[in-house]
């Protein structure tokens, strides 16, 4: 980093307005149409949008479970691709194997 | 309320709960001084079980991605390396991506942990606290010759986790109901994870906006880190990441840096 990049206010200016009027444009619809015109940008500028969803969005200790399975001896157990890594490849070409290398 | 007499006792109750090996603490006897081994055991049932259920409600996608035999497996193992030190459940697992990057079982899967990553990142987004969002027109508001030197203070909940891997499009296929096809893993993916409503959002991050937000989240101006994602990746492109910021609700608040 000798040779440092530096940002003019006109690139600065430049950016800033156009962010702007990508973000101004939805403003005179509807509520829905404001809201798909911003799904649609969304796209646009970040490629996907994805929610994260989960069963038990707060995380644990938020719901009052019972917890009757055996599970404290558990020494024995095996690798088993029941998983979905299996569908992903790996950079050398290999799919994500769960067995022990 | 007899704190010490409490606290000794659990002191001596406690350390042989993740340990099936060990024995039975002297303090715990049946009836008639039998050996207390079975009720004990229920003990040390219930607390790995919840452990390890806590760490499935964190890292669902972890879990479908390994199936639950090895998940379990590794959660246990991770439990009785690194048992909780707070009572706050939601809190437990801290360690687990580490964890995960280390565990010798795991090595054929390298971006796991970055998947797990943000899958942390998104329940601490979940439980940040509330801020307004800022709005666009904040921005328009503030003369050209100002924009340089602005400084951004970022909503509570907004999070970046950077991967080597296609962390983020493997995360978006194991959290939702999206069926995985198949993901080439060797694309470095960038997530943003903000909560604009009550709802938390995981965004792919352009080129360069994970370096452009990080240093904006450690305080620099917006001209230095618009230099900083440029040095990190030369297509970084400006406007595209600040509209796209905005609408994610990455910022809370703005001010001069000017006026520091």
């Amino acid at each position: 980093m000798s040779a440092r990049t530096t940002i003019s206010s006109l690139v600065l200016a430049g950016a800033v307005s156009t962010a702007l009027a990508t973000l101004a444009s939805a403003a005179p619809l509807t509520k829905a149409e404001a809201d798909a015109a911003i799904a649609a940008k969304k796209e646009k500028c970040f490629g996907v949008a994805l929610k994260g969803q989960n069963d038990c969005a707060a995380g644990p200790g938020t719901t009052c479970q019972g917890t009757s399975t055996v599970d404290f001896q558990g020494n024995a157990w095996k690798f088993v691709q029941g998983g979905t890594c299996a569908s992903i490849d790996l950079p050398g070409g290999k799919k994500g194997s769960l067995k022990p290398v | 309320m007899q704190p010490e007499p409490h606290a000794s006792y659990a002191a001596a109750f406690a350390p042989a709960l993740l340990d099936p090996g060990s024995e039975v603490p002297s303090i715990v006897t049946g009836p008639c001084g039998k050996s207390a081994v079975t009720c004990y055991n229920v003990y040390r049932n219930n607390v790995t079980v919840s452990l390890i259920d806590a760490l499935a409600s964190i890292y669902p996608a972890v879990q479908r991605l390994t199936g639950e035999d090895f998940f379990r497996a590794m959660a246990r193992f991770h439990i009785r390396e690194i048992p909780p030190t707070s009572p706050l459940l939601f809190d437990y697992g801290r360690n687990f991506p580490a964890f995960i990057e280390g565990y010798e079982h795991a090595q054929s899967l390298p971006w796991l942990a970055d998947v797990a990553r943000i899958e942390r990142a998104w329940l601490d987004a979940y439980h940040a606290a509330d801020s307004t969002t800022l709005s666009p027109s904040a921005l328009a508001t503030v003369a050209p010759d100002r924009l340089a030197s602005l400084v951004f203070t970022v909503h509570p909940a907004t999070r970046v986790v950077r991967s080597s891997y296609a962390a983020v499009t493997i995360f978006a296929a194991n959290r939702g109901t999206a069926a995985a096809s198949t993901i080439d893993a060797s694309v470095p993916e960038d997530a943003l994870i903000t909560r604009p409503d009550a709802d938390v959002v995981v965004q792919l991050l352009p080129p360069g906006g994970a370096a452009f937000l990080a240093c904006l989240m450690s305080g620099c101006m917006l001209a230095e880190a618009a230099a900083a994602a440029l040095e990190d990746e030369p297509e970084f492109d400006l406007a595209t990441n600040i509209a796209g910021l905005f609408e994610a609700g990455a910022f809370a608040s703005l001010t001069s840096g000017d006026a520091r």
